[in-house]
């Protein structure tokens, strides 16, 4: 059976996780695979119910959405009743601890995160939630490695933010650790 | 230098048309199409090239057809609402024979619609859109990879008939990211515009009779003086009113897609010799058509073959009446993200030889390859 990965990130607009699809989707061409990122979005700016399909695959890429999901992380609950679907069986699902409240018990591994809260607490700035999240994503799935996504992280964020990116990535990866 | 990372759709559409010699763009933004823009205002400019924000989408065409008539490659992108704006002067650009690349960037309509959403709705609009008879090439790329060559494409042919040619990208497409190796631009193919020479004393004539179908094209600012207007004109530009000239030039400027439909068409197939079952499909509905069919063959159906025409306008009418023809297939099925536009032409070349199924989805999401495995299961 060849390599085929699929994530969906959903969100809040602005909440900047379909950036968080495109570090993972960089991260694995870094390492050599296919991939492609492939978002949804509202009219609005912000506030409307947003995901990013991530699929990786050791061939070309005919079709860029997921309906076999290994991994849906959500990051608010209107987005998460919105797109919680096509998920493959004991699929891994991360949810936003404090906005995601109303979870599926339907046999998949849940993973609960205040991700907000430690953006808030640990590195001071929300904004950096989806970068945390990343961190979350690699070290509970290893589907790429802590130094490719780095890179990835790295190539595609402004000038002067880096070791505040760098620290947000690191918060991500500690607490995904523990969780393993 | 490697030209290896990760691009988004419609930055290709926008590298693709820099590498093929575009020199001038016009355009006003619009989701989901706006990024191509984007990328043309940073770039443009770095290679010598003009570009500008217009007031509005009628403006930006205008502009580009100026552009396109001094002896630069141009080109203007916009998604559905904006082309609806557009169609005044794409027909100006049709009668006029002026070069000149479009990019629809296809979202859900009518009117404003639904911006953020994919759609292949406009297959019709590029057909039909604007009045009267006119000739229309229309490139529909299904995937990344072909987002930038199908642009390097529609320059050339664009150069080559010395008429507009349009991109129907949709919004999967503009905003999906992807790794892609860009080649070097100096290993593409390009074709450059037959350029009219006049010799001193010598009146150039923009719709010279006696030059094939496609007549030499001239640019402004070159030391002679020509006339173009919208109305039927004679050879010189000029409007006439001489039934034999706009009978001629009418024939002509259509010649130049129906005596040269071989040389645009480009087609996809895939698994048509194990088949039983044509698709017919475009774009994005194309690539998750082939898809489709893989997912059947790894179940042990290997009955989905896909016809996935590239050009879609002119339509490559004798290449699905042979397959029709063929006896292989039990029936055609197409689905499309509109509510039957492709099929209209599928039903016309069929004539009625083989049964027609069809899979209609416009909720703003793409056709699925589930939702294609699904409805095949269903109807046949």
């Amino acid at each position: 059976m060849s390599f085929h990965y699929e994530a969906r990130f959903a969100a809040i607009g602005g909440q900047g996780i379909i950036t968080a699809g495109a570090f993972l989707a960089t991260a694995a061409t870094l390492e050599g695979k296919y991939a492609t990122q492939s978002p949804t979005y509202t009219s609005q700016v912000r506030g409307g119910p947003t995901k990013v399909d991530v699929i990786i695959s050791d061939e070309e890429i005919l079709f860029p959405k997921g309906n076999k999901l290994d991994l849906f992380l959500a990051m608010a609950q209107k987005p998460y009743d919105r797109y919680y679907s096509e998920l493959k069986e004991n699929s891994l699902v991360i949810v936003e601890e404090n906005l995601v409240q109303n979870v599926h018990d339907d046999g998949h591994r849940i993973i609960r995160v205040p991700i907000v809260e430690l953006a808030e607490k640990e590195i001071g700035l929300a904004v950096t939630i989806s970068v945390i999240a990343t961190g979350l994503v690699v070290a509970l799935t290893e589907i790429v490695t802590p130094d490719t996504m780095q890179r990835a992280i790295l190539s595609r964020v402004p000038k002067g933010t880096e070791a505040l990116n760098m620290k947000a990535f690191q918060l991500g990866m500690d607490v995904g650790t523990k969780l393993k | 230098m490697s030209r290896q990372q990760v691009y988004n759709g419609n930055e290709l559409i926008s590298l693709a048309a820099l590498d093929a010699g575009c020199r001038f763009y016009a355009g006003y933004p619009i989701t989901p199409s706006s990024e191509i823009m984007e990328v043309m205002s940073k770039r443009m400019p770095k290679v010598g090239g003009g570009f500008i924000q217009m007031e509005d989408e009628i403006a930006s065409i205008g502009a580009a057809i100026g552009a396109a008539w001094t002896g630069v490659k141009s080109m203007t992108a916009s998604s559905g609402p904006g082309i609806s704006l557009k169609a005044e002067h794409i027909g100006f650009a049709c009668i006029t024979e002026t070069p000149l690349v479009i990019v629809n960037v296809m979202r859900g309509g009518p009117s404003t619609g639904f911006p953020t959403a994919t759609s292949q709705s406009d297959l019709m609009q590029a057909r039909w859109g604007t009045h009267g008879d006119h000739p229309v090439i229309a490139l529909v790329p299904g995937t990344a990879t072909e987002m930038y060559y199908e642009t390097v494409r529609a320059f050339n042919l664009a150069e080559q008939y010395r008429t507009p040619v349009m991109i129907l990208a949709d919004e999967m497409l503009g905003h999906l990211n992807t790794m892609l190796d860009l080649p070097d631009p100096a290993t593409l193919d390009l074709v450059e515009r037959k350029l009219a020479d006049p010799k001193p004393g010598e009146k150039y004539r923009p719709f010279a009779m006696d030059q094939g179908d496609v007549p030499p094209m001239g640019a402004y600012f070159r030391g002679y003086r020509f006339h173009l207007t919208g109305l039927n004109s004679n050879e010189y530009g000029y409007p006439t009113i001489d039934p034999a000239m706009i009978q001629a030039q009418q024939e002509r400027m259509m010649n130049k897609v129906a005596n040269h439909t071989e040389e645009m068409l480009k087609n996809d197939a895939f698994n048509l010799e194990k088949a039983d079952i044509l698709t017919v499909a475009v774009g994005s509905t194309g690539s998750a058509a082939k898809q489709a069919s893989k997912d059947m063959t790894a179940d042990g159906n290997d009955k989905l073959g896909v016809f996935r025409p590239i050009t879609l306008w002119p339509f490559p009418e004798k290449e699905l009446d042979a397959l029709i023809a063929s006896g292989r297939y039990k029936g055609l099925f197409v689905p499309e993200a509109n509510l039957g536009q492709l099929v209209l032409e599928v039903e016309r070349i069929n004539r009625g030889r083989l049964p027609i199924q069809t899979l209609q989805k416009v909720n703003g999401f793409p056709v699925t390859p589930d939702d294609i495995v699904k409805r095949v299961k269903e109807v046949f």
